[in-house]
């Protein structure tokens, strides 16, 4: 039941023969086709623009004031390619087993290695998009290095790679409505998907101004939505990122792969008080230069600064000689905890470790790390008040990215026909744990390059701008109405800050880095106990228009349902694989156990009915790279 | 920690507005001005009162969104920040703090702190772009760019749209806005060939908006969270008279 539409042939050919014999529509009949693209972030604006360009009829939607706002802008460290500049043995091979290695064996093959491919021509893209890249003297664009490989293979803008590369997709995307076929619809959340015979036909859409809910009409959806860390309340994402939109798809019918996937990033700040609201990331290449470490007494007191070299472990280097502070997230972000758990945390909440540049900077000069890393030394600065050139940074793990999204084929759509799911919301090529600076790539591949021609394929075997029954419409439109009248009716006395801040915390606690069976058990039920309490206790001030907290009461209603999924999903899953960790199945050394025989597979969940789902199971198969015990050391 | 804030409420766009006075104890001196404001609202809300509406997303200082002025501080008092990444720690014990929206006839207020800046999206579009499609890029390294031209473009791109510049301006002018966006894509040679209609139209788009005409007072640059140089206003009128 799982098709997964992986052309035959060779996997370095595969693409190439999906483009060569895909179907076309003709430049002059596109124009009759509509699509829905909803969130702007890298993959939405990048597919919106490229549609239009094409000749296809766009509509966007985003609940940002701009599109400019998506959380793709807050990437910093970098974007990968395969382009081999530094000489250093990178090739799209490399590229590829890298990352399905980094992933921990549990992604597609045949994915991975089209968005290693399709690297290249990003690069080249964003360049000629006016992106400004860092350069060396000569010219010639420079590289750096990130976690999980041994090449150089990322490029960056200084620490605002994701900032500048959002701004050529922005821009691209204003080109096109000022120019093309796109119609941009700011201010507005997608409520619903609407399914007509098991094809997304368009959308429920609020406008958040108004609080008018209309049904937006389209030959096909694309859904950019970005990741649901957000779930585990603190977070290194924005305020407003949330899983509403693909959830409401999965409540349609559209399967949901390894939710439980969740990305643990190892240079978070720490939490400092109890009134936060986010945790700040800062970039994955302070790992160039940054060492990591912690005093090796328990509970030390003393200052970074007082704590002699022989009494600080540096842990990763320790650990994994080969990639020291370079090793990969979930291993970073696990050695992090077992530090903190085991009494050798620092700073005043004792929940950190520490980042130290004082051998870098003896080495290249203060001048060096500025000019790399200046902007988030500063940033540090703002946030912490402490200055990390003087004494080392505090980080800690915090929920990141999303690994788990919706199911989609080689297409990159849906089992909903006419569904495409882009970016950081379909589950595709990280397996189960993401590579740094694949992120952007992905979102960029995924939207510039791929989902241009799965979609037109699609698109030319429909015929254009069918109309919706009226009696379907005016149903979704009451369900939705209704859905948000009684979320204001409840008048308890919580408000859904505080339903999200308890749900984050039991998730942490209990479905975060470390996992374990009768824990889990534990999380299900008081979830359940969560989810009953929310329709009894919620608070939502009155109002339609501009109402902030009716946005996230949806939002945290919807959470309170896939964190169920989330941890059904981590107890059926009985082995380690990268970013999940069960308690019960780790090496003599403490690293993550995969069980192969048994747990080869991407879960790919089914929506029964509210709080009940099915499990389907897409075997993986591994053709081209041979399966081995993931090591660092 | 005790603050008295003194906060404008405005309930629709054409709603007559004022400042309304919320005395706030237990605050953490860590805490950020959204922060605040959350602790506020949570409050409100519990009290039956309508929250003060405002908008903030990454919290990190790169989105662009949360921008209010602070005690006449457009975005902070702190230099080279944002108004999320302004922390209780820069004010006193006791402090009476006024909080309310950017001003301009371009940015018009939608309710409490929200502010329509789609003004800026508009400017954008006249041409604030390389003409590129999808598919039509060269290799990378066939265009080159020398360190200092790719650095000087970073640090005009590093824009983040937050629109201090207009609402610090007594003019309420777009200049750096605008000059950063020209400055940025003329610098590199694949945006050289479209500069002509670009800084027409952009030029032209911003007085369509409303958008004052630059005095050259240089008080954008002091706000602008990303320390962007009015050197880049210069930029854009030495590109407009060539053109």
């Amino acid at each position: 039941m799982i098709a997964t539409k992986i052309p035959n042939g060779p996997i370095q050919e595969k693409w190439t023969q999906y483009k060569a014999t895909s179907k076309l529509i003709n430049p002059a009949n596109r124009r009759k086709y509509k699509v829905i693209v909803v969130g702007t972030g890298l993959a939405g604006s990048s597919c919106a623009a490229s549609l239009s360009e094409l000749g296809f009829q766009v509509d966007v939607f985003t609940f940002h004031e701009s599109p400019r706002r998506a959380h793709s802008v807050a990437a910093q460290g970098g974007i990968n390619a395969a382009k081999d500049y530094k000489n250093d043995g990178d090739s799209i091979w490399r590229m590829f087993y890298d990352t399905v290695k980094g992933g921990d064996f549990r992604s597609r093959e045949a994915n991975v290695y089209r968005m290693a491919e399709c690297s290249l021509a990003l690069i080249d893209q964003a360049v000629a998009q006016g992106v400004p890249f860092a350069r060396e003297y000569s010219g010639y664009l420079s590289n750096r290095s990130f976690g999980g490989v041994q090449v150089s293979r990322t490029f960056y803008a200084r620490g605002q790679t994701g900032q500048q590369l959002l701004q050529g997709a922005y821009q691209a995307l204003i080109r096109q409505s000022a120019v093309g076929n796109v119609s941009l619809h700011t201010r507005y959340e997608m409520m619903d998907l609407v399914v007509v015979e098991n094809k997304a036909k368009g959308i429920v859409a609020r406008n958040l101004d108004t609080g008018e809910i209309s049904i937006q009409e389209a030959d096909a959806v694309v859904l950019a939505t970005g990741g649901y860390g957000k779930i585990y309340y603190l977070s290194t994402l924005a305020m407003n990122c949330n899983a509403s939109a693909i959830w409401r798809a999965h409540k349609r019918g559209a399967h949901f792969a390894a939710p439980s996937w969740t990305q643990f990033h190892p240079t978070s700040l720490p939490q400092m008080g109890d009134y936060q609201s986010k945790l700040t990331l800062m970039s994955e290449s302070l790992r160039n230069d940054g060492r990591i470490w912690v005093p090796k007494k328990e509970h030390d007191p003393r200052a970074p600064k007082d704590i002699p070299e022989e009494e600080r472990d540096y842990y990763l280097e320790r650990k994994y000689p080969s990639y020291g502070n370079l090793a990969p997230r979930d291993i970073s972000s696990r050695a992090a905890k077992e530090q903190i758990d085991s009494n050798h945390g620092v700073g005043p909440m004792k929940n950190a470790v520490y980042l130290d540049f004082k051998d870098a900077i003896a080495r290249d000069g203060k001048a060096a790390i500025e000019k790399r890393y200046g902007n988030l030394f500063d940033m540090y600065k703002k946030i912490t008040g402490m200055n990390a050139y003087e004494q080392p940074m505090l980080i800690s793990p915090a929920a990141h990215f999303s690994m788990g999204g919706l199911w989609v084929d080689y297409e990159l759509m849906s089992n909903v026909q006419g569904l495409f799911v882009l970016g950081e919301a379909n589950f595709a090529d990280h397996g189960a744990n993401r590579l740094g600076a694949n992120s952007l790539l992905q979102a960029c591949v995924d939207g510039y390059f791929i989902s241009t021609h799965t979609i037109m394929n699609y698109l030319a075997g429909e015929t254009p701008n069918v109309k919706i029954d009226q009696a379907i419409v005016s149903n979704l439109k009451k369900e939705t109405e209704n859905r948000l009248a009684k979320l204001l009716a409840i008048k308890g006395n919580k408000t859904a800050e505080e339903f999200h801040k308890e749900l984050g915390i039991l998730l942490y606690t209990k479905c975060g880095l470390i996992r374990e069976k009768p824990i889990l058990l534990e999380a299900k039920s008081q979830i359940l106990a969560l989810q009953k309490s929310f329709y009894k206790d919620l608070l939502v001030p009155e109002g339609q228009q501009i109402n902030f907290e009716l946005e996230k009461a949806a939002r945290v209603e919807d959470y309170l349902e896939l964190a169920l999924l989330i941890v059904e999903d981590a107890l059926q899953r009985e082995e380690s694989c990268g970013a999940h960790f069960r308690k019960e199945y780790q090496t003599t050394e403490g690293e993550a156990k995969r069980n192969d025989e048994e747990y080869q597979y991407v879960s790919v969940w089914e929506s029964i009915e509210k709080n009940v789902f099915k499990l389907h199971k897409e075997q993986l198969e591994f053709e081209y790279i041979k399966v081995s015990e993931r090591s660092y050391k | 920690m005790k603050l008295t804030l003194q906060v404008w409420r405005q309930a629709s766009a054409k709603a007559k507005g004022g400042f309304e006075k919320y005395a706030l104890e237990g605050l953490d001196e860590n805490m950020s001005v959204p922060e605040m404001l959350d602790f506020l609202n949570e409050k409100l809300i519990k009290e039956g009162k309508d929250p003060v509406a405002f908008e903030s997303d990454c919290r990190e200082g790169i989105c662009g969104q949360c921008g209010i002025a602070i005690n006449g501080h457009v975005q902070s008092p702190e230099k080279r920040a944002t108004t999320c990444q302004t922390h209780l720690r820069s004010f006193r014990d006791g402090d009476e703090i006024h909080l309310e929206p950017f001003r301009a006839a371009a940015f018009p207020i939608k309710k409490d702190l929200c502010i329509d800046r789609t003004a800026l999206d508009r400017i954008i579009s006249k041409g604030g772009f390389i003409g590129v499609n999808t598919g039509q890029a060269p290799e990378a390294n066939s265009i080159l760019i020398g360190h200092e031209t790719a650095e000087a473009a970073f640090d005009a791109a590093a824009c983040i749209g937050c629109g201090a510049c207009v609402a610090v301006c007594k003019n309420a002018s777009a200049a750096l806005f605008t000059g950063a966006k020209i400055s940025h894509l003329s610098m590199l040679p694949q945006g050289k060939l479209e500069s002509k209609t670009r800084v027409q139209q952009m030029v032209a788009q911003m007085d369509e908006e409303g958008f004052g005409s630059c005095t050259f007072t240089g008080a954008c640059e002091k706000v602008c969270p990303q320390g962007i140089s009015v050197a880049h206003i210069v930029t854009m009128n030495r590109e407009f008279w060539k053109s």
